[in-house]
């Protein structure tokens, strides 16, 4: 076990680097550059300009850019934000607790339902309910996340008038339940996709469990079906589920990109856009490499758990 | 049948009676039902075997009484009486009070029977658990006396471990030992040895048998095997797509057995043969130049082996040598892991060697890269184990057995006559070249198999358990097909086999091999009658119905 995680940990540093210069270097072709804003500025000349490339090291090659950068960030500077001149950590920082609010939330939500729509659908396969949950979850495959963000504002809260349509608290109120308030609808448009995704492959996970032979040993000796159900089915059928656990993390992150700007939540997919709209390098490269530890974190997570589950991998 | 049953009421104690049981299989089947009014009584205390051939009903038989029927099958009429209560009529809740305490159930094959995320020791407390039985300290104490009892190795060490590390038998044995954890009154074991080893199946059978006597309990026994019904039973039930043709004491259903059907299924029991196959065909001299010599010939299997892991080897196969003449076969038997099939596959090059020489044609093809071993290939030929696998069920039969000489270069027209021609020969009209496997049963499908070896005109035919995969009465006639193309062709045959009741039949000399290398080499009747090696006795020992008069034919 040991030598398997300190191999994934060599692995992933290699991948990480990869991931940066790959970034680094696509960064730096885009147009414009984080000078074109100060070119607007009244009475900017070229002499000032070049000054302010100077002192932001934009003048110098390419590789020497990367390694500075790269070298800074080892030592835990990730460069000070163009656009509000803060440190690069305090501004992902100040966004990180909305995403995570946001991406824990629909994770519980979609596994929670997806694992349960599965399990039913391949428990009473081919009743009402069964068809119902497959026609549900390719419609909500096929049709885009924004699309059910507008929707559902339009619905609850422009017609209803249940739910707040965007942001993540009120000001001046800012209690918990206010928050739960402002959760409700993106979490639930974030889950989505997953409930779907999620049900389809329980269901197929637990039909092909279901029919073994050691879940007719367990009714066999007299089990009750429920047990036979939760011990025997849904803890064989769970197994594969972790590893797509940890591949859906970064469907997640890009998820609450679009469920962010629909309900104007202040989470890092939106600093992500806005960023990028002012070529705030420093901010991109940052949660760039945030995104990149964060999806390797958890294939890393879901295949630890999986051999602490399956004693086939543990002990073999 | 009627008046049968009747007397067996007078003279046994009856544990459970099934009277008049239709089961209706689901619509499209090949018949409408599973198993037509059928009625036998359990007599207390003893083992009662049900045979038949796939498709026969007896695991539906099996399964309606334990309530375990899939919901697409369902029980028609009849009632299946125990202590006076119809258990057809009884809710699911009063069944699996029953399950497990009354009434317990092993099935065929034990690497998939257990729940590989549970240990040994869960999965036997688990019975007592849910029939609330004793306290959880009482439980552990009594799963070890279990394992103890049903014989396994180290037991206390035993309950703390993952199925995956244990072997067939002993899963099998893991199950016995959960069957019996309530001492139920009833044990129904179906197949429990089919997927076992010989050697391993003789000590299950040993098991149960012991058990049975020990407790008094009273068996129903499934299988397709007479020779393992030669072993065990005091009754016999026959049963043929879905009827019970005869039943009767064990020693009369042989003696003088009333139903064709038993007659054919008696008869087409592989038996050992006294003489040597060479004895009969004498248009073989074995002082012949043979066709394919093998020279020490070693497979080593490595895993592991990284930064951390240590490296593991494992000798598959050790100093093999041996020669294979036209016309004759060569047999190999011996337990799954010895190393039989990887010296097949050694010999068609889908596994490199490590050391040695196979000498082919005069050259030593075990060194030859596939590129230069290519235009060779079509000379040795395989037929595999499962033919439900092996054909692709999207080909059409043409396809499948004119694709590989097409892609050898020969020409479209050519490879249909020759393939009608095949198929002819091989027992399938012409129409099968047009149809597509699923339309064929597990005989016909080994059928194209062999056609699609044929196809080549090979000069070696490897035959990986040729016909382990199929029933009796199917499997006398692929070897005896194999037989006749053998005397037709003169094509040298390497027949891989776990039975070696099988390997008498068709081969003029046989290899016996343990743990990768070969232990005993001769004709069957020295292995069979004069064993040198303790190994060989063992195995020959361990024929199921070796000693019975079903083999003194």
């Amino acid at each position: 076990m040991a030598g398997y995680l300190i191999r994934r940990l060599w692995q992933s540093i290699v991948l990480l680097i990869i991931v940066s210069m790959i970034g680094f270097g696509v960064l730096h072709l885009t147009p414009g550059g984080p000078l074109s804003q100060y070119a607007l500025t009244p009475g900017m000349t070229q002499d000032a300009m070049d000054r302010i490339s100077e002192q932001m090291g934009l003048n110098r090659p390419l590789p020497i850019q990367y390694l500075d950068w790269a070298w800074r960030m080892l030592q835990g500077d990730w460069g000070t934000s163009y656009r509000d001149q803060q440190p690069v950590l305090t501004v992902i920082g100040r966004h990180l607790f909305a995403t995570m609010l946001l991406m824990v939330s629909s994770t519980v939500i979609s596994i929670a339902l997806g694992t349960w729509i599965g399990i039913r659908g391949a428990t009473h396969r081919y009743s009402t309910f069964d068809y119902a949950a497959t026609v549900g979850a390719m419609i909500a495959l096929s049709i885009p996340t924004f699309w059910f963000g507008l929707v559902g504002i339009y619905i609850f809260s422009l017609e209803l008038g249940w739910l707040p349509a965007g942001n993540m608290y009120t000001i001046g109120d800012g209690s918990v339940l206010d928050y739960l308030h402002h959760l409700i609808l993106p979490s639930i448009v974030l889950a989505l996709v997953n409930i779907a995704i999620w049900s389809r492959y329980m269901r197929t996970a637990t039909l092909d469990v279901i029919n073994q032979d050691f879940v007719k040993t367990a009714r066999a000796k007299g089990v009750s079906e429920r047990r036979v159900l939760m011990k025997h089915v849904v803890g064989n059928a769970l197994l594969p589920m972790i590893t797509l656990a940890g591949m859906q993390l970064p469907n997640l992150l890009s998820g609450a990109l679009v469920t962010e700007t629909v309900f104007t939540w202040p989470g890092m997919g939106r600093l992500f856009l806005d960023s990028l709209g002012y070529n705030d390098y420093p901010v991109v490269m940052g949660l760039l490499m945030f995104s990149a530890v964060l999806v390797i974190l958890g294939n890393l997570i879901a295949d630890i758990v999986a051999a602490s589950i399956d004693p086939r991998i543990r002990l073999a | 049948m009627t008046t049968q049953v009747e007397s067996t009421k007078l003279t046994a104690d009856t544990v459970l009676s099934v009277r008049n049981l239709t089961v209706d299989l689901p619509k499209g089947m090949e018949r409408a039902f599973a198993v037509r009014d059928i009625s036998f009584d359990l007599p207390r205390g003893e083992i009662l075997c049900v045979i038949g051939e796939s498709g026969s009903g007896k695991s539906v038989t099996a399964n309606a009484m334990m309530g375990l029927l899939p919901p697409l099958i369902r029980v028609s009429s009849g009632e299946i009486l125990f202590q006076g209560q119809d258990l057809l009529k009884l809710d699911e809740p009063a069944l699996r009070k029953l399950r497990g305490r009354v009434v317990s159930m092993i099935f065929q094959d034990p690497l998939s029977a257990l729940n590989p995320l549970m240990t040994v020791g869960e999965q036997v407390v688990e019975v007592m658990a849910a029939h609330d039985e004793g306290t959880p300290k009482s439980r552990q104490a009594r799963a070890l006396e279990l394992l103890t009892e049903v014989g396994l190795p180290d037991p206390a060490l035993m309950l703390h471990q993952y199925p995956f590390r244990l072997s067939g038998g002993q899963r099998q044995r893991v199950m016995i030992a959960m069957a019996l954890a309530l001492e139920p009154d009833i044990l129904i074991a179906d197949e429990p040895t089919t997927a076992l080893d010989v050697t391993t199946q003789a000590q299950i059978l040993d098991l149960i048998q012991q058990i049975q006597r020990k407790k008094g309990m009273t068996v129903l026994f499934i299988t397709h095997d007479f020779g393992v019904v030669a072993e065990i039973a005091d009754r016999v039930i026959v049963m043929e797509k879905g009827l019970i043709v005869e039943q009767g004491v064990a020693d009369t259903v042989f003696g003088a057995p009333q139903h064709p059907y038993t007659e054919r299924l008696i008869a087409a029991v592989p038996k050992l043969r006294q003489d040597d196959r060479a004895a009969r065909s004498k248009d073989n001299d074995p002082q012949d130049a043979p066709v394919l010599t093998v020279e020490k010939l070693n497979l080593i299997y490595r895993s592991g082996g990284g930064w951390f892991k240590k490296l593991r080897e494992v000798k598959a196969v050790q100093d093999a040598s041996f020669t294979l003449h036209r016309g004759r076969t060569l047999g190999v038997v011996g337990e799954s892991g010895s190393g039989k099939t990887s010296l097949g596959r050694l010999l068609i090059k889908l596994l490199e060697s490590e050391s040695g020489q196979i000498i082919y044609q005069g050259k030593d093809i075990a060194p030859m890269k596939e590129s230069d071993f290519r235009p060779l290939r079509p000379k040795i030929q395989m037929i595999f184990q499962d033919p439900f696998a092996s054909l692709n069920p999207r080909s059409t039969i043409g396809h499948i057995i004119t694709v590989g000489p097409i892609a050898q270069g020969m020409k479209k027209a050519d490879a249909r006559t020759k393939a009608l021609r095949i198929l002819e020969k091989v027992g399938l009209d012409a129409g099968a070249y047009a149809r597509y496997p699923h339309e064929f049963s597990g005989g016909q499908r080994q059928r194209v198999g062999i056609a699609r070896a044929l196809m080549f005109d090979p000069d070696v035919l490897v035959a990986d358990e040729a016909v382990s995969a199929l029933d009796v009465s199917i499997q006398a006639q692929i070897l005896q097909l194999l037989d006749e193309i053998q005397r037709e062709t003169q094509v040298a045959m390497f027949f891989i086999t776990h039975d070696l009741r099988v390997a008498s039949q068709i081969c003029d000399e046989l290899l016996v091999m343990q743990n990768g290398r070969i232990v005993e080499h001769g004709p069957p009747s020295q292995i069979f009658h004069a064993p040198k090696d303790a190994y060989t006795k063992e195995l020959v020992a361990a024929i199921p119905g070796s000693d019975h008069a079903l083999q003194k034919v």
